[in-house]
């Protein structure tokens, strides 16, 4: 960091914002006593996969788009399946689709426990990185660590491995497991889930800084269930629309200062999604247990704090191994293990719960199942504008707040976002700047 | 040397990044020709999970491309045992915790490897979608003799 002091203009520049997945840059620009602008600045991977997949068949669709994010490929596998299914006219149900809700609920698991651990706590505890953490807390870190595990576990015995699955296809999987291949792991998840429910309380003691925003929330909603791998698409304010409808209800703007598009609800503007905005939306869907050690961590059924969303994610952390649970009692083996598929001429949407929020894709395909046009808008660009509203409010609101201090409540406040930047930029660094 | 049960060969990288698949293809290339009982592994993804690629390991050998500003195709070995990476060594990762990072996560945990190596491939082009650059290509054989005369 460096700081210049001019007659006019004051600035504290960050070449890079660490504890984020990827690189990106945010400016800052105040005069006096007022925040004139707060920008976020991104590049979009996405946009160069939408050209990638132009001429391919839908088969290799699922293994391509997981290549885009190390992190989440399980929600671009998921979100892209069920595009091509919509095309084709398929919906997915059954056991194969409770296999898909199982291995998403691994992914869950190990993206926010990577988030709440190693990337966001340090901020709430005052250290630099998990890694000064872990000499002051190594049982905290342990815990994390052996969460995340158990989640890539899961991820590994249905996808086939850890990391880009290769067990996933469009409508369906290759390979279903079998009930013997899943006891061991079933009682592993069960086990940790003692060590969630601690997640979750400690979370609840962290300091958060009293901060409220008045937004839209948006989630995927489908009765009987917390949202997951698919859903009606509502918000906080009314909206409630089919996948295909996202055009109609949703506009990208493109912004001069960022390579992602903005995207906003017409008529109304920017929206929330991911973890805090399905927690509000779909709180009674949580398991009892989830539920409960939400409430005994300080949360109710509404939480507008986004500092916060560091316990709503342990709580999502605690309600995936209550499902992953749930699923493998029930489970029986699919036979076939994928839906039969037409291909056809059209276009199909899908939308699923990554973990940091809705991430949309859509296809259109020739009548040989050939990719034409593909769109794929991830959650951070949907949250883009939300993140700079949060930080133009939380700056308006500690204008005297010494250089330092400030710089370090931004970068806090654009973790809460859990922003997949390797998804959607490529530089991030950090500029005050006072006329 | 240690003994082949407990050594380790983690070739880490992105596949679809350009030379950011520098790892994984020393690791594809090592695969046939390691001693018998040391174990290859192709580690993509975040690297806190490396923690979990080494336990009780006598050696780990970890194999990773650089962006230090050296020439494209450099290979460099760095002793990881009793110190951290190089300022200059953070790996190419776009996630945000690196190779350095998980490695120092280890070593504050007290879970790292008896013998910790790493071998940098130095890379060119990381752009998502792009091939490994000649360079880099041109390296692979001898990032690969370098690893098999560690082990």
């Amino acid at each position: 960091m460096s700081a210049t002091d001019g007659e006019r203009t004051r600035t504290i520049r960050t070449d890079y914002l660490a504890r984020v997945e990827g690189e990106g840059a945010l400016h800052v620009r105040i005069r006096g006593r007022d925040v004139l602008e707060a920008r976020l600045e991104i590049f979009e991977p996405p946009r160069f996969f939408e050209a990638f997949l132009r001429g391919r068949s839908f088969e290799e669709v699922t293994d391509i788009t997981a290549r885009i994010c190390g992190i989440c490929p399980v929600a671009y596998q998921m979100s892209s399946a069920r595009a091509i299914e919509d095309a084709f006219g398929v919906e997915v149900d059954g056991p194969v689709r409770d296999l898909r809700r199982l291995i998403y609920c691994g992914e869950w698991i190990e993206s926010h426990t990577l988030h709440v651990f190693m990337l966001h706590a340090p901020d709430f505890l005052g250290y630099e990185s998990a890694i000064a953490m872990a000499q002051d807390h190594p049982q905290v870190v342990e815990l994390g660590l052996a969460l995340k595990k158990a989640g890539n576990e899961l991820i590994a015995l249905v996808g086939g491995r850890e990391v880009h699955p290769v067990n996933v296809r469009v409508g369906g999987f290759h390979r279903a497991p079998t009930k013997h291949e899943l006891a061991p792991l079933r009682e592993k998840l069960a086990r940790a889930r003692d060590a969630a429910r601690e997640a979750v309380a400690w979370t609840g003691k962290l300091p958060f800084p009293d901060f409220e925003r008045d937004v839209e929330l948006v989630s995927l909603s489908e009765p009987g269930e917390y949202p997951i791998d698919r859903g009606r698409v509502v918000s906080s304010r009314g909206l409630d629309i089919a996948p295909r409808e996202f055009s109609e209800a949703v506009e990208e703007e493109h912004v001069e200062h960022s390579n992602a598009l903005y995207a906003r609800i017409r008529g109304r503007g920017s929206y929330l999604a991911g973890p805090l905005a399905r927690y509000n939306l779909n709180f009674e869907r949580l398991s009892a247990p989830a539920q409960e050690a939400a409430r005994a961590a300080g949360l109710g059924p509404e939480c507008r704090n986004p500092f916060q969303s560091i316990v709503v994610r342990a709580v999502e952390v605690l309600y995936a191994f209550d499902e992953a649970v749930r699923l493998i009692d029930a489970y029986e083996p699919p036979d076939p293990p994928a839906f039969p598929l037409e291909p056809r001429a059209g276009t199909g949407h899908g939308w699923t719960e990554a973990p940091r929020g809705m991430l949309y894709h859509s296809y259109s395909l020739d009548e040989a199942g050939r990719i034409l046009q593909a769109k794929i808008v991830p959650p951070t660009s949907q949250n883009q504008k939300s993140i700079e509203e949060d930080l133009f409010g939380l700056v308006s609101g500690m204008i005297d707040a010494p250089e330092d201090e400030l710089q370090l409540r931004c970068e806090q406040a654009i973790r809460n976002y859990d922003p997949c930047i390797s998804c959607a930029t490529h530089f991030l660094q950090l500029n005050v700047e006072r006329e | 040397m240690s003994s082949g049960s407990n050594r380790v060969v983690i070739g880490v990288g992105n596949a679809w990044a350009g030379d950011d698949a520098a790892g994984l293809l020393v690791a594809r290339a090592v695969r046939v020709r390691v001693p018998a009982g040391v174990k290859v592994i192709e580690h993509e993804g975040e690297p806190t999970a490396l923690l979990d690629e080494w336990p009780g390991a006598a050696l780990a050998v970890v194999v990773d491309a650089t962006s230090g500003g050296d020439a494209p195709g450099k290979v460099r070995v760095m002793d990881a045992t009793g110190a951290p990476l190089p300022a200059a060594f953070t790996g190419t990762s776009t996630h945000a915790f690196g190779v350095a990072e998980a490695i120092e996560l280890g070593r504050a945990l007290a879970r790292l490897p008896e013998r910790l190596l790493v071998v940098g491939v130095e890379g060119a082009r990381f752009e998502a979608g792009a091939e490994p650059s000649a360079e880099v290509t041109a390296a692979l054989e001898r990032a690969a003799d370098q690893v098999l005369a560690l082990l």
